[in-house]
């Protein structure tokens, strides 16, 4: 018995429009909207929506035998949303049929797991809360924006509750290993690894229209022989691709469709099933550790991060850009944390590398830039622009660890201020039951411009959408201001100080 | 092989990029090996490097017979020509030149420039042509650029050996387009004559082809390089009070170099940023109109005009740069970027120019392209990275470019040339 493990690659970049120095602190809008809005629709209409039809047919067909994983980023499911809202719909549909498995990545489709902990974790998070908003499954397997992975990225996945992690099968890193066995991080030994079957994933995604190629033409039988004739042990082939090989890498006319419809036939024929990565996990037992001291990828020739970080221009990018990383998650701002995540985007990365040969051709291929200098150049001039926004947020003459502590001082003392709030009603509300009270109501206003002032710093919006409920009942029922009005205003000083000290 | 070449310029005397590139040539083929090349230039000054070209003067070939001894032929032109070189010329004199103004040698003069009468200059240099190459034994004659094509035709003539002519630029790229019809005319003629057509880029190769109706299994693409440059020149530094960044532009201030756009880039540049000079180095018939052109746009007070530069100035110049710009409107080839980056500057140059078909570690921008020139100003200056990159590959890259590769590929057309 022998299992393939299909999983699909789904991601969409916010592209930058052209951005000019002079746009620098008067423009705060970078994407273009028009490109993305047409590469998404086109490769949707020509790729995601049919591959999609054809799966669930597949899935319906062969009795729910047939099983595939995806891994979206939650950019290309903000465009998709946005653009291509039939997908979400075709996609809510198979995920329906519960054999579909949705993985875990970055939200952003970032390299935060190489820079910034904090925010990989924030991202992973938002990532899953959006799949499981959508289509709801909790992701149990985490796939790292292109199969980015080494041992410390290991550990930080297993922290997080994952159980396994998918990535590539670097030469250098597996050396005479098969990638046809499950294995288990150096570093987590818990959490299990699944690799890339690079041969077999790349004849399809990459090979298989090439008439030049001496297995012109693959078919299906064909293929699942080679699956077959693997040796008895290595049980598991892991096939990832981009989700766009069908019908755009590889073209309707070349049949690629015809071609995935025929195999679970031929696959059944020979034993061999389909599994979701959660399944592998839980059937397969590891059969070794793997160290990964260096990252590696599923990208370029050397399989490494050198596509995204290969240059000084990309190093220097993405260094400014997680820089102001701690700013960024301190702020509140809507629009400075979506530009945050868009700019994080290994895409932009990507389009500055400065390869040659084969590696640069398909770097240009994807680069809407001509030159990856101005690709740089439009990049920086955004993150100058972006960064000028978080700066005036919070000037940069204070230090995080400080911000971080004054941040937390008027958090406390807006729970402070909520508390003694609630508590001044509900005396209120005794004392109305008790008296009618003719106390005098000049002392009525001191005690609201205390906890006014104080709200003013921070975040608004809980205070102020509880001030007018706590000042109504004062202001109809004057007469029961005075007792009140002393507890909070005697309590203040007490309340600052413990918080103040923090 | 003997190759018989004629030029116009050579090092260290130069006008202009010409004469680089024949030197670099020259110096590049014999670095291959098996080359004996004799170097026809119109006017010698004695201290031109002769240890791998033999450099015959043209102003001290006779084409009158004169009855001078060996004491006197030395003290005249003793520093330039060896008197026993002067004989055997003497001995070749084919026609009675006696009619023109000749010197007391039986020579013509040349000024060895672009003088008024050039025209007339290029034809005595093909009349003396005839004297060298009833001389001087060769293999294969070489002409460089336009003024010695008439030269190369004539050696071709009296000798029957193959003509290779080197177009380093044609009259398209120095008049946008208005060609002045006689140099068309002798262009196309040496083009017609010539049995093989080296041009320095596929830009000029397409010109030559399309414009002067050539075919192209006779035109091959041999793009120029540069000579290291010496340990002095690379360890120039920036003037220790330098504050801000210098952008440069280098070169003749003419039409075809695209000067305005380089002004209209630094006004944009200069609006936004404090701490910036623009500097144009060279001379030229634009060059007032540009000055009044930095003024009307209100950036005068840090947009410099330093005039014609030579020697060690450029390289001075170079030294204090942040970032390099070529906009020229055509460039058959454009040596001077390869020089920048050899000095670590960072350079823009335009998609136009010739030197943008084999450079990586450039920015290429549209010579109108204001906009994008302005961006990539902003970017070199701005962001260190960036500087970094474009400094460090560059110069990578350059090092790379060498002239004994282009040499070899020369050697390799006299080859195919000579066994057809």
């Amino acid at each position: 018995m022998k299992a393939i493990c299909f999983y699909f690659q789904i991601h969409q970049p916010f592209r930058l429009k052209h951005y000019r120095f002079f746009d620098i602190g008067n423009d705060h809008y970078y994407y273009d909207d028009f490109a993305d809005d047409d590469i998404i629709t086109r490769i949707a209409q020509r790729s995601y929506l049919p591959a999609n039809q054809m799966l669930l047919d597949m899935i319906k067909e062969n009795g729910k035998k047939f099983k595939v994983a995806f891994s979206i980023s939650g950019t290309a499911l903000e465009q998709l949303e946005q653009y291509v809202p039939e997908f979400i719909d075709s996609m809510k549909e198979l995920a329906a049929t519960g054999c579909v498995e949705f993985l875990s990545e970055t939200y952003a489709h970032s390299l935060s797991s190489l820079y910034d902990p904090d925010e990989f974790y924030a991202q992973v998070k938002a990532h899953d809360e959006k799949i499981f908003q959508l289509f709801g499954q909790r992701p149990k397997v985490f796939r790292n924006t292109e199969l980015i992975y080494d041992d410390d990225i290991a550990s930080m996945v297993y922290s997080m509750g994952f159980k396994a992690a998918i990535t590539a099968d670097a030469k250098h890193v597996l050396g005479w290993r098969s990638p046809n066995f499950l294995y288990s991080s150096a570093s987590a030994p818990k959490l299990k690894l699944m690799l890339k079957n690079g041969k077999l994933s790349d004849d399809i995604a990459f090979r298989f229209s090439n008439p030049e190629w001496a297995s012109y033409p693959l078919t299906a039988d064909k293929y699942i022989n080679w699956i077959n004739e693997l040796p008895q042990e290595e049980q598991l082939v892991n096939l990832f691709m981009n989700y766009d090989t069908f019908g755009e890498l590889q073209p309707r006319e070349s049949g690629i469709f015809e071609f995935m419809k025929a195999l679970p036939r031929f696959a059944a024929e020979n034993d061999i099933q389909f599994w979701t990565p959660s399944e592998v996990v839980s059937k397969f037992k590891p059969v070794a550790e793997l160290a990964v001291p260096y990252p590696m990828s599923w990208t370029d020739e050397a399989r490494d991060t050198s596509a995204w970080l290969g240059n000084t221009l990309q190093q220097e990018a993405v260094r400014k850009l997680y820089s102001i990383g701690e700013r960024v998650r301190l702020c509140t701002d809507r629009r400075i944390k979506q530009d945050w995540n868009y700019l994080q985007g290994s895409d932009h990365f990507f389009y500055m590398s400065t390869k040659h040969n084969d590696d640069g051709s398909v770097h240009s291929h994807y680069s809407p830039y001509d030159s990856p200098y101005t690709a740089f150049t439009n990049y920086m001039n955004v993150l100058s622009d972006f960064m000028t926004r978080v700066e005036e947020q919070y000037p940069a003459s204070i230090d995080n660890e400080e911000l971080n502590s004054l941040l937390l001082t008027i958090r406390n003392q807006e729970q402070e201020i909520e508390k003694l709030h609630r508590e001044v009603e509900m005396m209120r509300n005794n004392i109305v039951k008790d008296t009618t009270g003719d106390f005098p109501i000049d002392e009525e206003p001191a005690p609201e411009p205390i906890p006014e002032k104080k709200e003013e710093k921070p975040e608004p919006k809980k205070p102020a959408a509880k001030k007018p409920a706590a000042k109504k009942p004062a202001a109809k029922k004057p007469a029961a201001a005075k007792p009140a009005a002393k507890k909070p205003a005697a309590k203040k000083p007490a309340a600052k100080k413990p918080t103040t000290k923090k | 092989m003997k190759a018989l070449m004629f030029g116009w310029e050579f090092p260290p005397h130069i006008l202009g990029g010409l004469g680089t590139a024949s030197y670099g040539l020259t110096k590049g083929m014999w670095e291959n090996g098996d080359m004996d090349i004799t170097f026809v230039i119109p006017k010698p000054w004695g201290d031109e490097p002769k240890d791998f070209a033999r450099i015959i003067g043209a102003n001290s070939t006779p084409v009158a017979w004169r009855d001078v001894n060996w004491e006197y032929v030395q003290g005249r032109i003793g520093d330039v020509m060896d008197p026993q070189l002067y004989y055997n010329l003497r001995d070749h004199i084919y026609g009675d030149f006696n009619y023109m103004s000749t010197n007391d040698l039986g020579c013509i003069e040349f000024s060895g420039r672009y003088p008024e009468n050039l025209l007339e200059e290029i034809n005595n240099y093909s009349i003396v042509a005839g004297v060298i190459a009833r001389t001087v034994d060769c293999d294969i004659i070489h002409s460089h650029d336009w003024l010695t094509y008439p030269a190369g035709i004539h050696a071709k003539q009296v000798t029957g050996k193959p003509l290779v002519i080197h177009v380093h630029a044609t009259d398209f790229d120095r008049s946008r387009g208005n060609v002045n019809p006689t140099v068309f005319s002798i262009e196309k003629d040496g083009m017609n004559h010539a049995d093989h057509i080296i041009t320095v880029s596929n830009l000029t190769r397409r010109t030559v082809i399309e414009k002067y109706g050539i075919s192209p299994d006779k035109v091959t693409t041999v793009h120029n390089a540069v000579e290291p440059l010496n340990e002095e020149l690379l360890n120039l530094e920036a003037p220790p009070g330098k504050t801000s960044k210098v952008i440069t532009f280098l070169g003749r201030i003419t039409m075809q170099k695209g000067p305005e756009y380089f002004v209209e880039a630094a006004a944009q540049v200069l609006h936004k940023v404090n701490n910036a000079q623009f500097v144009m180095a060279g001379s030229g018939d634009m060059m007032d109109k540009m000055i009044r052109l930095a003024a009307k746009r209100g950036i005068a007070d840090r947009f410099h005009f330093t005039g014609f530069l030579k020697g060690k100035q450029v390289y001075e110049m170079l030294a204090a740069s942040d970032v390099y710009i070529m906009p020229s409107v055509s460039e058959p080839f454009g040596i001077s970027p390869l020089e920048a980056m050899q000095m670590g500057v960072p350079s823009i140059i335009s998609k136009q120019s010739g030197c943008a078909e084999i450079l990586d570690n450039v920015i290429k921008i549209d010579y109108w392209d204001t906009n994008a020139m302005a961006d990539a100003i902003y970017s070199i200056i701005k962001y260190p990275a960036m500087f970094n990159e474009l400094r460090e590959q560059g110069l990578a890259e350059v090092n790379q470019i060498t002239w004994d590769k282009a040499g070899a590929k020369v050697i390799n057309i006299y080859r195919n040339l000579i066994n057809r």
